[in-house]
């Protein structure tokens, strides 16, 4: 007789509190989208970099986000099958995986991370911010939903610096296509007013977001600002950014970091409280979804720490003094979707990246480059040997994907992280030696 | 003076392509203290105003199959195209030192990387991010790239240490309006009489283009029409096809050669969209800066890297092209990771079901050295539009 194999019960996940603060809003947000036709609200889809949130907001549309349903299938090991389905249905195996997983996501019905079907959008609000790949996107959608499509072109800042010409011009777009347009998809008028205020909540929220990021200059850091960082970005570069939702938990999340560096403790891992704190590091390019949490572990396990990210900029770079200012309505809009990590030249991003190594006391910088994301990663090996050069820290270097679960391999990883680890250390020893 | 025949305009223009030193640039730059080089990358730029500059628009596609990359390849994953590695090959290896600055149009997020990386690696050179409008309303897109434009001319006035007027500016659009003719008469015979004026060749004399002053091009270009018109050529049992999805990385000539061999006539493509970007002639009467703004954002082709925001307008600029050039059928040939020509294939491949062109798809790189795939591939695409038309 074959003996019985009793499975072991899956270990609980730990996450702090404002994680599961976090996991709530957007579980309502999701509930809310699902609920829409019911409701008569009108949804508008449209992009992270580039989220005009409070201006939706001015006309009562409710934000849903491709990219954040394509992270939540990735999460949920859903976005193989979908990505898999878009490519039978004649996508190519060498574009974004985002964009494979939501059209493989709709042929299948479209169905949410809450379980139910999300509804068709009423508008696509096409924020051409950061990434060619939006506009593709965008265009494959609308072929299949027919519905409004509103383009907003962010110039990029190729030169380092904002010009005036791409601040009026995109305060043109605002005035002459996108707010009337806008205006004509949800039947509301247009009220800048409103828009001030939720531009004051905004800058509310960043404020204490912030504080949260720069958290990670204690040591050892409160925070992972990579891994814990998604959690931490999920409000205010989702659909929360503007509404007393935000300000709440980023206020909720201050008061949990505040009470960790008091008492001197790293951040909550799902394996529960960090252990001591050994590497930090500046990571570069977006986690991976599919394997987020064995990829957090190959971290946490060695005593890495993340204390500054580039993934946790690309809705917005809030640390480097970007505010919403409800005094500029139009041109802090112009200002926002400028200034987002994938809108800045490559040598805007290798300051950024040093400096972060300087101002956190990062060992070395961990480049994750993503296969299907070329606005990420063409330049990364550039970036890499710049970073090393400016600031004496040795880099890394992995590949892995962004929800296509083919492209993660544990394995080696999971190896190249230990030969850095080591790599670090060994550093550290001769450093020692020499003094 | 005896007038050239096909082959020894053909030879010319091979020898040009093959040149990965820019001889023939060089020698332009050398003839007069001062002179000046401007590259530039795909899809677009003014060229007409690096002309009016008194400089020499030298466009830069890559390496093609001829250079081995051995720097490039450090600075770019495999998942890259090979388009940005090859050229990168060309600068560090030195191939590049003449030029005097380098445009980098905004096509897709490979390229605009580019530009910045270009920056570092060269830093004594005049790199710049071309970004064109992606609306074309004339008091949005419009205002916004004649801002641009001039903010270039700027630049170019101050390298050349000298104003460029608006009369400069119009005479060198007078004469690209008539080199962008002559392309266009190359196209009419291309999809009149295929045989004549086989795309292999056509390409090497289009792309000369992209090295020689423009009016040496132009009369280049009378030569090759009027020989190839009068050439003594046999007309084969082709098929007629558009390629499209070569409009950055260029494809290697044998990818073309391989093409025709196996029975297809190319009687239309986007090999080097700059050629003919600007559809028809651009005016030369009032502001020569709003005239080719308004040309870009009015008269201008379409490509997967450019924004097409009436959904029913979506690829119909294809479906016009097989009208126009009786094409029985469209090859997609996408670089390897190419993310406008691939992301678009399907909406394109869509409006051609619906129209009822047939169509088929492959990759390649700018380097692809095995051609017996395409050869097959395409040849039964050929036996199965004669088989079903017959039908």
């Amino acid at each position: 007789m074959k003996p019985k194999v009793t499975k072991a019960p899956p270990a609980e996940v730990v996450k702090d509190a404002s994680m599961l603060k976090q996991k709530e809003m957007m579980a309502a947000h999701y509930d809310r989208l699902s609920s829409a036709r019911e409701t008569g609200e009108k949804v508008a889809s449209t992009f992270v970099p580039g989220n005009l949130n409070e201006l939706l907001m001015c006309f009562d549309l409710v934000n849903n986000l491709p990219e954040v349903n394509a992270i939540q299938s990735g999460l949920r090991r859903q976005s193989g099958a979908y990505i898999m389905e878009a490519e039978r249905s004649g996508h190519s195996e060498d574009v974004c995986t985002y964009v494979k997983s939501d059209i493989g996501m709709m042929a299948k019905g479209n169905i949410g991370p809450n379980g139910k079907q999300l509804p068709d959008p009423d508008v696509l609000m096409l924020s051409y911010t950061g990434c060619f790949t939006f506009m593709k996107w965008f265009e494959l959608l609308r072929e299949r939903y027919k519905c409004e499509t509103i383009f907003l072109q962010t110039p990029y800042m190729a030169d380092g610096k904002i010009t005036p010409n791409m601040i009026q011009y995109m305060v043109r777009q605002f005035k002459e296509d996108v707010i009337p347009k806008l205006e004509k998809v949800s039947g509301v008028k247009f009220d800048i007013d409103r828009l001030r205020e939720y531009l004051a909540k905004s800058a509310k929220a960043e404020d204490d977001l912030v504080y949260i990021l720069k958290s990670a200059r204690n040591k050892p850091s409160p925070i992972d600002a990579y891994f814990g960082g998604i959690y931490y970005i999920g409000p205010i570069f989702g659909a929360f950014r503007g509404a007393d939702d935000a300000i709440d938990y980023y206020r909720f999340l201050r008061e949990e970091v505040d009470q960790r560096v008091a008492a001197g403790l790293g951040p909550v891992t799902p394996d529960g409280p960090m252990g001591e704190e050994r590497y930090r590091l500046v990571v570069e390019g977006p986690p991976n979804y599919t394997n987020f949490r064995q990829f957090w572990k190959m971290f946490y396990e060695e005593g890495a720490t993340v204390v500054a990210s580039s993934y946790t900029k690309v809705g917005g770079t809030y640390d480097y003094g970007f505010r919403h200012d409800p005094a500029r309505p139009l041109e802090t809009l112009a200002e926002y979707c400028l200034g987002v990590y994938t809108n800045r030249s490559l040598p805007m991003r290798i300051e950024m990246l040093a400096n972060y190594i300087d101002e956190y006391e990062a060992d070395g910088l961990l480049v994750n480059s993503i296969k299907s994301c070329n606005s990420f990663s063409a330049g990364q090996l550039l970036i890499m040997r710049e970073v090393e050069k400016r600031t004496g820290k040795p880099a890394a270097f992995i590949e892995t994907d962004l929800v296509d679960p083919r492209y993660f391999s544990a394995a080696n990883v999971k190896n190249r992280l230990e030969s850095y680890f080591q790599m670090i250390e060994q550093k550290r020893s001769g450093r020692g030696a020499a003094a | 003076m005896t007038t050239p025949t096909t082959s020894e305009i053909v030879a010319r223009c091979q020898a040009l392509f093959d040149d990965l030193d820019f001889t023939s640039a060089r020698q332009w730059k050398e003839a007069e203290p001062g002179r000046k080089v401007i590259g530039f990358m795909p899809v677009y730029v003014p060229r007409e105003i690096i002309h009016a500059a008194g400089m020499l628009p030298l466009g830069i596609m890559g390496g093609g199959d001829n250079l081995e990359v051995i720097h490039g390849d450090a600075y770019y994953q495999s998942y890259i195209c090979r388009i940005p590695r090859s050229t990168i090959e060309l600068g560090i290896s030195g191939r590049l030192d003449f030029v005097d600055g380098m445009l980098f149009p905004s096509i897709c997020d490979v390229i605009r990387n580019l530009s910045g990386m270009w920056k570092m690696l060269f830093p004594q050179v005049y790199s710049r991010y071309f970004d064109v409008p992606q609306t074309y309303e004339d008091e949005v897109g419009g205002v916004y790239y004649e801002n641009e434009i001039n903010e270039f001319l700027h630049d170019l006035e101050e390298m050349a240490g000298r104003r460029i007027a608006a009369g400069d500016l119009r005479k060198s659009i007078d004469i690209y309006n008539k080199n962008r003719k002559l392309i266009r008469d190359l196209y009419t015979l291309r999809a009149q009489k295929p045989w004549q004026a086989p795309a292999s060749e056509a390409y090497l004399v289009i792309r000369a283009g992209l090295v020689l002053p423009v009016e040496e091009h132009s009369e280049l270009l009378e030569q090759y029409i009027a020989a190839a018109a009068a050439e003594d050529r046999p007309i084969k049992d082709n098929s007629r096809v558009i390629v499209t999805g070569m409009f950055c990385e260029q494809p290697p000539l044998n990818l073309i050669k391989s093409l025709e061999l196996s029975g297809c006539y190319i009687v239309d493509d986007d090999f080097m969209l700059v050629s003919r970007w600007l559809v028809g002639d651009v005016p030369l009467d009032g502001d020569p800066v709003h005239n080719l703004a308004q040309a870009f954002l009015h008269h201008s082709e379409s490509t997967a890297a450019k924004y097409e925001p009436d959904p029913l307008e979506k690829g119909q600029y294809l479906v016009r092209a097989v009208r126009r050039t009786g094409a029985e059928g469209v090859i997609f040939t996408s670089p390897s990771f190419c993310d406008p020509a691939l992301l678009d294939r399907p909406m394109l491949q869509n409006v051609l079901a619906k129209a009822d062109i047939p169509y088929i798809a492959f990759k390649y790189a700018e380097n692809s050295g095995q051609m017996q795939p395409i050869r097959e591939q395409a040849g039964t695409f050929v036996d199965s539009i004669k088989l079903w038309s017959a039908a």
